[in-house]
């Protein structure tokens, strides 16, 4: 029934090679969320890894940054079809956070200021796959967009890479996170499309 | 856009699930116990579903994902809902 | 809580559907926001307060959806719709600018049971606050009462910019009289020799000018999320109780 309306193109999208099925190139940098936006300020932001001892490996913001930040340039996949490609960040490689961390559990739930969570398996956010960012195109990242920092695993869809980050909790099995238990894919990989159950 | 609307903007997609306009039942919060009309709803539509929080606890009380062939609808944060017949 | 009147109760509700509306004219309402009569002969009929949502398709499949207020609406026949621009929307710049005579759209409804008002359901009086495009559902409300002759009381307080901001002035001026009072507030320039001082809807100025509380009046509140959430606090503040409140949140801060 539905039909092309005359006219219509939606925002100024474009087509381009480097873009997995289904998505298409913005411009502009959409904010997506499931709810309130917390503010949380560095001076109280924490972050920890529990491990399955219960053990906590915990940073303060000062300690994530003194792990090194570095550049990196990474393209991001919405699963809402918006992409973006050669997008600036900086942040600090999960491999070095997970330097002391040891885990015979294989694979990780995040969590986040204000409640969100999703899952990864741990050889996901490892061997330079995924960061704690904390700048996006040159600027600290604000609360809208995930601030004072997110998980950033650019390839996943980017609702994998959680706004923000307050810690990872090792788990046995991959336990669906908030959106996984929605309706969302438990894993996620853009270039096989894997966007919904 | 991070403000929220309300569950007003949930009728097009409920009404695909149930007999009859629900934004007007009354949902009982799980969480805090809160019952008020679904229409009172916080509900974030910029994201990847519909979010429907209390507006009491802020607790999640309904998502709705829109597939394209499916609607996957959670209720799972209700505790009950009444409907007028 | 001290017994209030009883209520009518609600009529079967109109069957939800999707339907194709054809542009008949597209007219500018304010600086901002355009007026859509659309031709629907599939409409059935709907509360005033109902809204529909608008569904527009790209040539490669993308599809993008929101909700707009019916203005008013009659069933098999004409379809009302204000519709007013967001900067960087992606649907209402669409619908502002580039829709034209002939054009056809998809349209879902009617939708809302909550955010409704239907004559001879109640006698108790209604007040009806507006901020911006708000008042289009409120506008709705206003009309159908007067069309159906109720004798219930009406207050509309409608906030907006200035006075090229109204929607629906001079339908709203002719509807004013003895059953719809209209209080219009500017917030930023009013017209020469207002007498009301211009600014923001103060809690002092919604008292002065809304059905009082011992009243018990049906309250209907429509505007950006920030005026309504506002607003309803102040209606409790001045004794209104919730389950009289009825909010419907357009967005925005």
């Amino acid at each position: 029934m539905s039909f092309v309306t005359r006219g219509f193109s939606g925002r100024r999208r474009e087509a381009d090679p480097r873009l997995p099925p289904g998505q298409t190139l913005v411009q502009d940098w959409p904010v997506l969320s499931a709810g309130p936006t917390p503010r949380v300020d560095t001076a109280d932001w924490e972050f920890t890894i529990r491990d399955e001892t219960g053990a906590d490996h915990r940073w303060s913001w000062d300690e994530l940054l003194a792990l090194g930040v570095e550049d990196v340039t990474v393209d991001i996949h919405c699963v809402t079809h918006w992409s973006k490609l050669d997008m600036a960040w900086r942040g600090v490689s999960l491999d070095k956070v997970f330097e002391n961390v040891e885990s015979e559990h294989e694979y990780v739930m995040a969590h986040s200021y204000g409640g969100y969570t999703t899952n990864v398996p741990l050889e996901d956010l490892l061997d330079g796959k995924a960061w704690i960012a904390t700048e996006a195109e040159g600027e600290p990242l604000d609360p809208e967009h995930g601030g004072p920092a997110r998980l950033l695993v650019p390839h996943l869809y980017f609702w994998k890479s959680a706004k923000w980050l307050r810690g990872l909790t090792m788990m046995p099995d991959n336990d669906p996170g908030f959106w996984e238990q929605y309706g969302y894919h438990l894993y996620g990989d853009p270039w096989k499309e894997e966007r919904y159950w | 856009m991070t403000h929220h609307l309300d569950g007003n903007v949930l009728a097009g997609a409920l009404s695909e699930v149930f007999r009859s306009d629900v934004t007007a039942a009354r949902g009982r919060c799980g969480g805090c116990g809160r019952t008020a009309p679904i229409a009172e709803a916080m509900v974030w539509t910029d994201a990847p579903g519909l979010v429907a929080r209390c507006a009491g606890c802020d607790r999640v009380l309904a998502t709705v994902v829109d597939t394209g062939d499916r609607v996957i609808l959670s209720l799972a944060g209700l505790s009950a809902v009444e409907l007028r017949r | 809580m001290s017994a209030q009147p009883a209520d009518v109760a609600s009529p079967p509700r109109p069957r939800v559907s999707w339907h194709t509306g054809t542009v008949v004219e597209t007219r500018r309402e304010t600086p901002s926001a355009v007026r859509i009569t659309l031709d629907v002969p599939t409409w059935p009929e709907s509360p005033a307060g109902a809204h529909l949502d608008v569904r527009l398709t790209a040539p490669d499949g993308y599809q993008a959806s929101r909700s707009y207020s019916v203005a008013s609406a009659a069933p098999g026949g004409q379809v009302v719709l204000a519709v007013d621009e967001i900067p960087d929307g992606e649907v209402s710049p669409f619908l502002v600018h580039d829709l034209r005579p002939g054009d056809q759209v998809e349209l879902h409804g009617p939708l809302g049971a909550f955010f409704v008002w239907r004559p001879g359901r109640t006698t108790r009086p209604v007040q009806l606050v507006a901020g911006g495009s708000g008042v289009v559902p409120l506008y709705a409300m206003a009309a159908a009462h007067g069309a159906a002759a109720d004798t219930v009381p009406f207050r509309l307080l409608y906030s907006a910019r200035t006075p090229a901001d109204v929607f629906f002035a001079d339908e709203l001026a002719t509807l004013a009289g003895p059953t719809l009072g209209l209080d219009l507030v500017y917030t930023r320039a009013a017209p020469d020799g207002w007498p009301d001082p211009v600014g923001r809807l103060t809690r002092e100025s919604l008292a002065a000018r809304t059905v009082p509380a011992e009243q018990h009046p049906h309250v209907y509140v429509c505007g950006s999320t920030g005026f309504v959430e506002t607003v309803a606090r102040w209606l409790q503040d001045l004794g209104h109780a919730a389950a009289d409140i009825h909010t419907e949140r357009f967005g925005g801060l």
